[in-house]
């Protein structure tokens, strides 16, 4: 089946941010367009996964030229094919506009948010049709697998991986070449290869956006792990909230079949791989390697202790070999340009790039890929052009519920493996959360130790009894309940349950808190001392609010707003808030049309 | 003393159809044909093609087609997986997505994750609580709809975000809530 050559190519992003922003109804409105101005045959439309600038989407590209459309709604697209298809005239108005300047930018590369960014990872995200396997062929795609299966022995694999200086991107950062080489020399008539894309951790969702931008980039990933540590049959285990990413699979997989590149004797090398899906059941904990196994045998996904690793015993007691969506997705490159092409990029220590999910109180949140060693700064304000509303930066959480909050002093730290463990926090999977003085970091402490707790299997002590004595010790804080004590109980809590849990899920639950009370010490005293929350976030201790005498209008609507009768008139022209019944609902700040209430 | 007539046994043989009809596809070997050929020579210690390992994907398949796991579904899938009951409740009580009692028609799930806590996702549950007149994690009297949080969708750039089903609703403020819910 050849395609025919068609002169324009519209690529619409379909990733689920701008699917959920209305994308869907934009395909096929452009079919409609195209269709009635007959150019069926000469433009054809392509759904393609995320392209990272989730902000400012639906985003629509159209090649040749390369222009990109941000913001496109379903009322554009009749001028769009009218002008742009059409009569070739680039629509401006749809164009990005520098935040600054206001000046309209035609092109990818020369947006701040793509400027910096190098992709290996995200090569093809938002470029190719995730759904087509000729289009991953046509960049190279599968090669590399070919290469390796009929050029390469596995010790060359696993030697070239080994130099290329990969660590594993699912947050432990092992490296990847060692750990092939352990599945290697364990001796077994059978050996599973297991892809991690359980991603759990909440802010986080870079294994998403690769599924279903560039699904089969995974599998030839796998199928070169599974030849050099000599695996038959392998498993992806993916969370099943993740519908799109699933389905975009299961299609990469049938049509991976159908070419011959799983099965038996691939690319007629003799080697045999066949390759299943299994939908997680929701449960955090599951993201642990072994936990994730015990899960694939139909149990309950309770960790275990570890030796033995599953490189000795894993699935079924069999070797097994697990990594992480990321961590397969850079293999075909590194075989491909050859492992000092990758390890020229990035840091001594940590090579390559990494892919973050940039969220929280910044401008641009998305997807983006840089070089390891590139500053946070750069990440924040650079590609993510600084916080929304121009708010003070206070500080980034990164590395999910195992990691910790970095201040402002460290804001030009270079991002490793290394150097974000230095400062009490680590990689984890690559969320980003920015922070601003609106967030209050006893809140995000206890926020993150809630969802550690219910996560607990309750395996081991430490990790289900200490995590939620800590919690009942941060919910007192945030309650204006706190002590003096608490501080130093959370530390000496926190370090025991780091040294005895069993698995990383308690070892780490106490990071997040921990890294607070470092950072941020003076907003836990102000909590348990002054009984004042410094973001006005906790409830109990967001502080009266005041009306300003000046700016008061006297219209009475904040006084019919409040629920427990605290504000009064005094003389007929001015309200006040009686601070011993006021409850900080904050009503009276949403009534008032002159914002003349605030929070003190 | 049980009813004489075998119209009880009828009924759940007829409630039981669809069930049969999901574990027909499990019977063993299913798997490819590279697990046939394994299983010839393999050393018999453990067995990779025991049957439980087909447990979660049943019970998964099984609640799409019942809404929830009722006993009488457990009990057969426990017998024809050769797993004790008790096991298998042990298993469809460690997931979260499991679920023993009937649920909603539409699943609503708010999205509580860091990036949407940040952007406020909590505001978004309460106002969907007062819409629908539950709390989270339960069902409205009408089946229409269940309430759940969970951490995380992995759409974090749209925070706050909600799922319903399987679709998405991004950017959302208290005031978008009665709007979406019209939708269904
Ligand atoms: C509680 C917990 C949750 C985890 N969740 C994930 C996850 O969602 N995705 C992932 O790839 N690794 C996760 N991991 C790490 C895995 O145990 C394992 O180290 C990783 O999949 C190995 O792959 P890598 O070497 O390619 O990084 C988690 C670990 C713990 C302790
Ligand atoms: S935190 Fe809500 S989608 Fe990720």
């Amino acid at each position: 089946m050849k395609d025919a050559v068609y002169r324009s190519h519209v690529l619409v992003c379909t990733g689920t941010g701008c699917s959920s922003a209305g994308a869907d109804s934009l395909q096929v409105e452009l079919e409609d367009q195209i269709a009635q101005h007959d150019l069926t045959d000469e433009i054809k439309v392509i759904e393609t996964g995320c392209h990272g600038f989730c902000e400012k989407g639906p985003i629509v590209v159209v090649y040749p030229e390369g222009v990109f459309y941000c913001e496109v709604g379903k009322k554009d697209i009749a001028e769009l094919v009218e002008e742009h298809l059409l009569k070739g005239r680039v629509l401006e108005d749809l164009l990005y506009r520098e935040p600054v300047t206001e000046e309209q930018i035609p092109s990818y590369h020369d947006i701040d948010f793509y400027k910096k960014q190098q992709r290996i990872v995200l090569a093809n995200c938002g470029k190719i049709d995730p759904e087509n396997i000729d289009e991953y062929i046509a960049n190279n795609g599968y090669e590399a697998a070919g290469i390796a299966l009929t050029k390469m022995d596995p010790g060359e694999v696993i030697s070239e991986v080994k130099n290329s200086g990969l660590r594993g991107r699912g947050g432990g950062g092992f490296p990847t070449g060692n750990k092939w080489e352990f599945a290697y020399n364990t001796k077994s008539d059978k050996k599973y290869i297991v892809c991690n894309a359980d991603e759990g951790d909440p802010g986080a969702f870079m294994d998403r956006s690769i599924l279903e931008g560039d699904p089969h980039r995974i599998i030839e990933g796998m199928l070169i792990g599974a030849y050099a540590i000599g695996a038959d049959e392998g498993y992806i285990y993916i969370r099943a909230e993740y519908p799109l990413a699933i389905k975009r699979l299961e299609k990469a997989l049938s049509q991976a079949r159908e070419y011959g590149f799983l099965g038996s004797d691939i690319f007629g090398s003799g080697f045999d791989f066949e390759l299943h899906i299994k939908k997680g059941a929701g449960a955090f904990v599951c993201g642990e390697e072994t936990a994730l196994m015990a899960s694939i045998e139909g149990k309950r996904g309770m960790p275990s202790p570890r030796p033995p690793y599953p490189a000795q015993k894993g699935l079924w007691d069999k070797p097994t070999n697990i990594n992480n969506v990321e961590t397969f997705a850079n293999i075909p490159y590194i075989i491909y340009k050859g492992a000092e092409s990758f390890n020229s990029i990035g840091t001594e220590n940590s090579t390559g790039t990494k892919v973050f999910a940039l969220t929280g109180k910044i401008k641009n949140t998305g997807l983006l890929e840089v070089p390891m060693g590139t500053t946070l700064r750069e990440v924040i304000f650079d590609i993510g052009g600084g916080l929304t509303g121009d708010n003070e930066f206070k500080a980034v959480q990164t590395g999910g519920p195992s990691g910790g909050c970095i201040p402002a002093g460290y804001l030009d730290l270079e991002i490793d493996y290394d150097s974000l463990l230095e400062v009490g926090s680590m990689m984890g999977s690559g969320g980003m959360v920015v922070m601003d003085e609106d967030t209050c970091m006893v809140d995000v402490a206890r926020f993150f130790l809630d969802f550690t707790q219910s996560e607990s299997c309750g395996k081991c002590t430490p990790c289900r009894e200490g995590t939620k004595r800590m919690l009942e010790v941060l919910e007192r804080i945030c309650g204006g309940k706190g002590a003096s004590g608490d501080i130093e109980l959370l530390e000496e809590l926190g370090n025991h349950i780091k040294d005895t849990s069993l698995c990383g899920l308690g070892q780490s639950a106490p990071n997040p808190i921990l890294s607070t009370i470092n950072y941020f010490r003076e907003e836990y005293e102000a909590h348990i001392e002054d009984k004042y929350c410094p973001a006005g976030v906790c409830p109990e201790l967001a502080g009266a609010y005041m009306i300003d005498e000046e700016g008061c209008v006297a219209c009475g609507q904040c006084a019919r707003a409040c629920p427990v009768d605290a504000v009064s008139v005094q003389d007929n022209e001015i309200y006040v808030i009686d601070e011993d019944l006021c409850i900080s609902c904050g009503a009276c700040e949403e009534a008032c049309p002159v914002d003349a209430v605030t929070q003190g | 003393m049980a009813c004489q007539c075998d119209n009880e046994k009828k009924n759940i043989e007829k409630y039981l159809q669809p069930l049969e009809e999901i574990l027909n596809n499990y019977q063993v070997p299913a798997e490819s044909d590279i697990d046939l050929k394994k299983k010839k020579k393999k050393d018999s210690e453990i067995d990779p093609l025991t049957k439980k390992k087909f447990l979660i994907p049943v019970l998964q398949e099984a609640q799409d087609e019942y809404g929830y796991l009722p006993e009488e579904v457990l009990k057969r899938i426990a017998d024809f997986l050769e797993l004790s009951l008790s096991e298998v409740y042990g298993v469809v009580t460690f997931y979260t997505q499991f679920h023993l009692q009937p649920r909603g028609k539409n699943i609503i799930r708010i999205c509580m994750g860091t990036a949407c806590h940040v952007r406020g996702g909590s505001q978004i549950l309460n106002e969907m609580e007062e819409q629908l007149g539950i709390s989270s994690g339960e069902t409205t009297d009408n089946l229409k709809f269940t309430l759940e949080t969970v951490a995380c969708i992995g759409a974090c750039g749209l925070a706050p975000v909600i799922m319903i089903n399987d679709g998405t609703y991004g950017r959302l403020t208290p005031d978008k809530v009665p709007e979406i819910l019209n939708e269904y």
